[in-house]
C-alpha cells in the first residue's frame, strides 16, 4: 500500500469573479521514505496541493472532489478536528518564510513545546527535553539558549531549522516543504537541503519539496511532478524528467534555464506568451496557448495522462500523435 | 593624498571606474550611541564600454548598495565614481550623469508608480531631463520605447496594475531607456518573474545591449543568471569585493574559498551531476555587518584561515591575467 494516495483531487477558490480551478484533477501516489518534488511556477497549484492535503485552505477555497488517502484512510471529508490529530502528527508542514509562521510573541522553546505536548503523551519537562533533542538534532547550537529566545533573535537559516524541529518533534510519515529555501541564500540552501535529507534518512519519512527551482528538485528528489494551472504536465522518476521529458512544458522550462556548464552564452529559448489567467482556463490542454507545437485538439481537448515509459506518466496530445505512449504501464526497459 | 592618486587618468577603454568606494551608514543601537554599518567598504572595479559586469553574493553582502551608490542614489562615505572620463562630484557633472546612467529595479510592482499611466511612467525620464520639445516628440517617443521592449503600444494609457509581472519589468526597462543612457545598473531585474518570463527579459536585455551599444552592471545572486549575461563577474562579501575574474574562469576556477563553496553550493537542474556534486556546506551564517570580523570578513567561517586572515585584509590581487583575488591563501 501506498503511504499516500491522491487520486482526481479538484480544488477550487470560489471567488466574487468566478471560479479560479487552482488544483484541475491531480492525482499521484507516494512511498515510504520517498521524495516527491512538485514543481511549476506562481499559479501552478503546487501549493494548493499541499493545503488540500492537509485541508488548511482558507476560504474560499474548498476541495471540490476527489480523494486523499493516508496508509488506506481517507482524508477528504473529515472534520476539523480528526485533522487536527493527523497535522503535526502524522503529516507536517514548513513554510517559505521562517519568520511569519513563527510567533513572534512566545519564545522558540514554548512553541516547540506546545506541538508535543498536542500530540503526544509527554508531561511538561519530557516536552522540552524533547524540542532540546529536536534542536541539537537539526543542528542548533546551545539549544538550552534558544529555547529562551525569540524568532527576531535568529537568523533566516536558523529559524527554518526551528520550523524544521518543529515539524519533526512528533516524527511525521511526511513533511511538507512548501519553497523551503526560496527565502534562503544559497550557500544556506545548501545547508537546510542537506539537513533535510540527513533527517529524511535518519527517521525514514517522505517529503513532499514543493519549489519553483528545477536545480533543488534535481539535487533532492526521487519523483516529480510538473505542474502548469492546476493541471500536471507529467510525473516520473526525477532522471525520467531531467533526461526524457515527454511535455512541451517541461522541455520549455529546461530550455529557458541558463546552463552553467555553457561557456558559450547560448541564448536561452523562453516560452512566449505571458503565464495563463486562470479564471480564464482554455477548455483544451491549459498549455496549449503558449505551446509552439500544439495542434487542434491541443485546443479543444484536455490531454489524458498516458504512460510513456515505466515510471514516467505525461498528458500531452503529442505522445498520442508520435505512438509514444501506452494505455497499460509498461514493463521496465523499455526505451524512451 | 599621494601625488601618484592625484594624477590618476581614466582609461579611455572603461565606461565606468570606480575607485576605493566606501560607503556606511549610521547605525543607532542605543541611546546617543551610533555606530557605522560599512555596507561597502573600499571597492575598486572597471566596466569596459558595451559589457556586462555581473555582481554576486548573499543577502546582505552590499551588492545593492553599490549599484545605487554608483548612482548618487546616496553619497558615497568616500570613493570616486570616473563616468566616461570624468569624475561625478560636482552638480554640473552630476546632473548630465544621472540621464546617462539609469536603473532598473527588482520589484517590477513596488517601482511603479500605480497612479501614473504607462505612457507617463516611461515619459518621466524624458520631462526630468527636458529630452523632447513637443507634445507629439513626447508621444511618439514613448511608443517608440515601449515597442523598442516588446510591449503594446496601445496600452498607453493602461496602469501598472493592468500587466503582468513580466510586462512589468518591460515597462521598468522602457523607462530605463528613455533618456538615452549608456549604462544602466540593473538590480535583480529577474528574480521576482518565473523562469518562463526571465528567460525573455534575459534575451531582451541582451539585445538591448547589442542594439544601443549599452554597458550594464548586472546585480543578482542567481550565478546561473549571473554567469549567462555577464562578461565578467565580481562576488562580494560583507561589503567587500573578493574576486573578479572573467564569467567563464571565474565559475570555472574559482580561487578564493568563498567563491568555491558558492559555485558548489548552486544547485544545477541536472540529477546526475548534482549526485557527483561535491558540496563544501558553509558552517555557521554571515556574521552581521555591525560586527564585521577583523582582517579578512571570510576568515570566520573559511577552513583555509590562518594567523595572517585575522591580522589583516588582503587586498585584490591579480593572480592569473585579469584574475583579482584577496585572499591571502591564494
Amino acid at each position: 500500500m501506498n503511504l499516500l494516495n491522491v487520486k482526481d483531487l479538484h480544488t477550487s477558490f470560489f471567488t466574487p469573479a468566478g471560479e479560479v480551478k487552482a488544483v484541475n484533477g491531480l492525482s499521484f501516489s507516494l512511498d515510504e521514505g520517498k521524495v516527491l518534488g512538485i514543481v511549476g511556477e506562481s499559479g501552478s497549484g503546487k501549493s494548493v496541493t499541499a493545503y488540500s492535503i492537509l485541508q488548511i485552505l482558507t476560504s474560499p477555497g474548498r476541495i471540490v472532489s476527489g480523494s486523499i488517502q493516508l496508509r488506506g484512510e481517507e482524508l477528504v471529508g473529515k472534520t476539523d478536528e480528526e485533522m487536527r490529530k493527523i497535522r503535526g502528527n502524522k503529516i507536517s508542514i514548513i513554510f517559505q518564510d521562517p519568520m511569519t509562521s513563527l510567533n513572534p510573541t512566545f519564545t522558540i522553546g514554548n512553541q516547540l513545546r506546545e506541538a508535543i505536548l498536542l500530540h503526544t503523551s509527554r508531561n511538561r519537562e519530557q516536552a522540552h527535553a524533547r524540542a532540546v533533542e529536536m534542536l541539537k538534532l537539526v543542528g542548533i547550537s546551545e539549544p538550552e539558549k534558544r529555547m529562551h529566545q525569540y524568532a527576531y533573535e535568529l537568523s533566516g537559516g536558523m529559524r527554518q531549522r526551528v520550523m524544521i524541529a518543529m515539524a519533526l518533534a512528533c516524527e511525521p510519515d511526511i513533511l511538507i516543504a512548501d519553497e523551503p529555501t526560496t527565502a534562503l541564500d544559497v550557500t544556506i540552501q545548501a545547508q537546510i537541503l542537506e539537513l533535510m535529507l540527513k533527517l529524511q534518512k535518519e527517521l525514514g519519512m517522505a517529503i513532499i519539496m514543493i519549489t519553483h527551482d528545477m536545480g533543488v528538485i534535481a539535487s533532492v528528489c526521487d519523483e516529480v511532478i510538473v505542474m502548469y494551472a492546476g493541471s500536471v504536465c507529467e510525473r516520473g522518476t526525477t532522471d525520467a524528467i531531467f533526461y526524457h521529458p515527454k511535455h512541451e512544458y517541461t522541455k520549455g522550462l529546461m530550455r529557458s534555464i541558463p546552463d552553467m556548464n555553457d561557456d558559450d552564452k547560448t541564448r536561452l529559448v523562453p516560452i512566449t506568451g505571458t503565464p495563463i489567467d486562470l479564471l480564464h482556463v482554455p477548455p483544451g490542454c491549459p498549455f496549449a496557448p503558449r505551446c509552439d507545437r500544439a495542434m487542434k485538439i491541443c485546443l479543444k481537448e484536455k490531454p489524458k495522462e498516458y504512460w510513456v515509459g515505466h515510471d514516467h506518466l505525461s498528458a500531452c496530445w503529442m505522445n498520442v500523435r508520435e505512438g509514444r505512449c501506452f494505455t497499460e504501464r509498461p514493463d521496465e526497459g523499455v526505451a524512451e | 593624498m599621494s601625488t601618484a592618486e592625484k594624477a590618476f587618468k581614466p582609461d579611455p577603454a572603461y565606461l565606468v571606474q570606480v575607485r576605493h568606494l566606501k560607503q556606511y551608514f549610521p547605525v543607532s543601537t542605543g541611546f546617543l550611541r551610533t555606530v557605522m554599518l560599512k555596507a561597502v567598504d573600499d571597492v575598486s572595479f572597471n566596466i569596459k564600454r558595451g559589457t556586462t559586469l555581473g555582481l554576486v553574493g548573499e543577502s546582505g553582502c552590499g551588492k545593492t548598495t553599490v549599484g545605487r551608490s554608483m548612482l548618487q542614489l546616496y553619497k558615497p562615505t568616500a570613493g570616486e565614481i570616473w563616468f566616461d572620463g570624468r569624475r561625478i562630484d560636482s552638480k554640473d557633472s552630476l546632473q548630465e550623469f544621472r540621464r546617462r546612467a539609469q536603473m532598473v529595479f527588482q520589484d517590477p510592482y513596488s517601482s511603479l508608480n500605480p497612479r501614473m499611466t504607462v505612457a507617463d511612467i516611461v515619459a518621466e525620464p524624458i520631462d526630468v531631463h527636458r529630452l523632447c520639445a513637443s507634445k507629439k516628440e513626447r508621444e511618439d517617443r514613448v511608443r517608440q520605447l515601449m515597442s523598442l521592449v516588446g510591449l503594446n503600444t496601445e496600452h498607453a494609457t493602461r496602469y501598472a496594475h493592468e500587466f503582468s509581472g513580466g510586462q512589468r519589468q518591460r515597462i521598468g526597462i522602457a523607462r530605463a531607456l528613455a533618456s538615452k543612457p549608456e549604462f544602466i545598473v540593473c538590480d535583480e531585474p529577474v528574480s521576482a518573474l518565473d523562469v518562463s518570463i526571465q528567460a525573455q527579459v534575459i534575451n531582451m536585455l541582451e539585445d538591448l545591449q547589442s542594439r544601443l551599444g549599452l554597458t550594464y552592471l548586472f546585480i543578482a545572486h542567481d550565478i546561473s543568471v549571473v554567469k549567462h549575461i555577464s562578461n565578467r563577474i565580481a562576488v562580494m562579501y560583507l561589503g567587500h569585493m573578493m574576486e573578479m575574474a572573467p564569467a567563464n574562469e571565474l565559475t570555472r576556477h574559482p580561487l578564493h574559498p568563498y567563491t568555491v563553496s558558492l559555485m558548489s553550493a548552486v544547485p544545477v537542474p541536472d540529477p546526475e551531476q548534482s549526485r557527483r556534486q561535491q558540496r563544501i556546506v558553509l558552517e555557521g551564517d554571515v556574521p552581521s555587518p555591525l560586527k564585521v570580523p577583523s582582517g579578512c570578513p571570510f576568515r570566520t567561517r573559511c577552513s583555509r584561515a590562518i594567523k595572517d586572515c585575522a591580522s589583516s585584509c588582503p587586498a585584490m590581487r591579480e593572480v592569473a591575467p585579469s584574475h583579482y583575488v584577496a585572499c591571502h591563501q591564494v
